[in-house]
């Protein structure tokens, strides 16, 4: 067994291989990144426009509520499904990346926004009184009073969620885009050992996430308040 | 003319009513106490006046304006002239006690930096806490945090200012330094809204006191005249109650 994996082992790190893998690593970062970026900024401003509450607002906040309550409940492969037909009922010719760009960014915006709602959930009601009764508007109590208390109780489940995202993204090989997983199956059927290719599959998972993780951690210490550490 | 009017002020929370018939005149520089069983609507008065709980119906007049409680630049006027202080302090939990006191001066209203930074070293002065500018509020007695509320709701050059039983949350040997920076508040000429169970000190500090019970105004009166000879039976009881411990 492990001499036919080290067998094959030069056989399979060829610069072509090498290429094409790093070719996926990148796909799978830039679906996870992207998704994570972009879903963080339109998470965040969901998460502002659910919190107002003045009632000419109403409509929005009943849209932006069922939003997120819908895409976190869909399947990510379904809503990837989703995408793909909608995008070809409207004749779009967009490449498969593009449909699972939008996929994990319509999916991450839904969770972050989530996320972000609970985390001004937990900063107490007085610190809003106080603001109000000092005449702070609704977004200079955000920017000033509610965000630096929140950060720290959403810092964690959004890194948790950035590192669970990572590993979804491979459900874009559903509909033929090129990233880690894609590739792993692709080497698989040229041949080379499950063993082999998945090991290797899992160490590139493992070098994208395991620097994110190190990543939130840091900010989370960067963040708390240094009384609170 | 009186510097603040009430005038039938009526306010509900959730779909129970809890003030009703709500009028009273407050002169310039006054200190008026509000006093009465708890859940007869004096907090609820202090957080309808600030805006916090907009009424049902009625208004206020102040220096001689009417304010509606639904026009959000009239809430925002009447803002710049009162301060409210809360029973559990409301400090700003990411903010050092200087920013605490400074941040609404500078930021939402706009004053000079410089300015606002000396005025709230005094004011951190007067309430005894010239020490602390750099402590969090986690790393404060309930006295301290207290006393820097004050000294926020101060910083606002405020004409009218508020106070929700504002030793309510301390323990006893708390509450007189607290009582202390008011009564110095008293004699500066301030004028007052005092919500309090201080019994004594209100009879000290007031001008007026106003006994209220089930949201209504029950009686009006100087202090000798609201605990040496209520006219009402409710606050013959309440006075009688509160005196006899």
């Amino acid at each position: 067994m492990l001499e036919t994996l080290l067998n094959e082992i030069p056989r399979f790190f060829t610069y072509y291989n090498i290429v094409f893998l790093l070719k996926a690593l990148f796909a799978t970062f830039l679906l996870s990144a992207l998704g994570c970026i972009i879903g963080s900024v339109l998470g965040f401003l969901i998460a502002v426009g659910r919190n107002t509450t003045s009632r000419i607002l109403m409509p929005l906040r009943a849209a932006l509520i069922i939003y997120t309550e819908m895409f976190r409940r869909i399947p990510f492969l379904v809503t990837l499904m989703l995408a793909f037909f909608v995008f070809q009922a409207l004749n779009w010719d967009l490449p498969m990346f593009s449909v699972a760009l939008v996929t994990v960014c319509v999916i991450g915006t839904a969770f972050i926004a989530e996320i972000v709602r609970s985390g001004f959930e937990s900063v107490h009601d007085n610190q809003w009184d106080a603001a109000y009764a000092m005449n702070f508007s609704y977004l200079q109590t955000l920017r000033y009073v509610v965000v630096p208390q929140a950060w720290k109780v959403i810092l964690p489940p959004v890194f948790s969620f950035f590192i669970l995202f990572i590993k979804d993204t491979a459900l874009a090989s559903q509909i033929g885009v090129l990233e880690l997983t894609y590739a792993g199956k692709v080497m698989n059927n040229k041949g080379f050992s499950a063993t082999l290719v998945f090991g290797t599959i899992l160490v590139l998972y493992f070098s994208l996430s395991y620097p994110l993780a190190k990543f939130g951690q840091r900010l989370e210490k960067k963040l708390a308040p240094a009384r609170n550490r | 003319m009186p510097q603040l009017e009430i005038v039938n002020l009526k306010a509900s929370y959730g779909g129970q009513t809890v003030l009703e018939d709500i009028n009273m005149a407050v002169e310039k520089g006054e200190t008026i106490s509000l006093i009465g069983p708890s859940g007869s609507g004096k907090s609820t008065l202090l957080r309808v006046l600030t805006g916090l709980l907009p009424p049902i119906s009625g208004h206020i007049v102040l220096d001689g304006k009417k304010i509606d409680y639904n026009n959000k630049a009239q809430v925002q006027e009447l803002r710049r002239h009162m301060a409210i202080v809360f029973q559990q302090y409301n400090l700003f939990q990411n903010m050092s006690v200087m920013k605490n006191v400074t941040i609404a001066p500078i930021k939402i209203r706009g004053r000079p930096k410089k300015e606002v930074m000396e005025y709230a070293t005094q004011l951190l002065e007067r309430v005894g806490l010239a020490d602390k500018h750099d402590a969090y509020p986690d790393e404060l007695s309930g006295g301290q945090k207290q006393r820097v509320a004050i000294a926020r709701a101060l910083a606002l050059r405020p004409d009218i200012i508020l106070l929700d039983e504002v030793t309510a949350a301390l323990d006893p040997e708390l509450v007189n330094e607290v009582l202390d920076v008011v009564r110095l508040m008293a004699s500066q000429g301030m004028t007052m809204f005092i919500v309090s169970h201080e019994m004594a000190f209100v009879r000290e500090v007031s001008a007026k006191v106003v006994f209220m019970a089930g949201g209504h105004v029950v009686e009006v009166g100087t202090p000798e005249q609201i605990f040496d000879r209520p006219t009402q039976q409710r606050t013959k009881d309440f006075v009688g109650k509160i005196l006899r411990h």
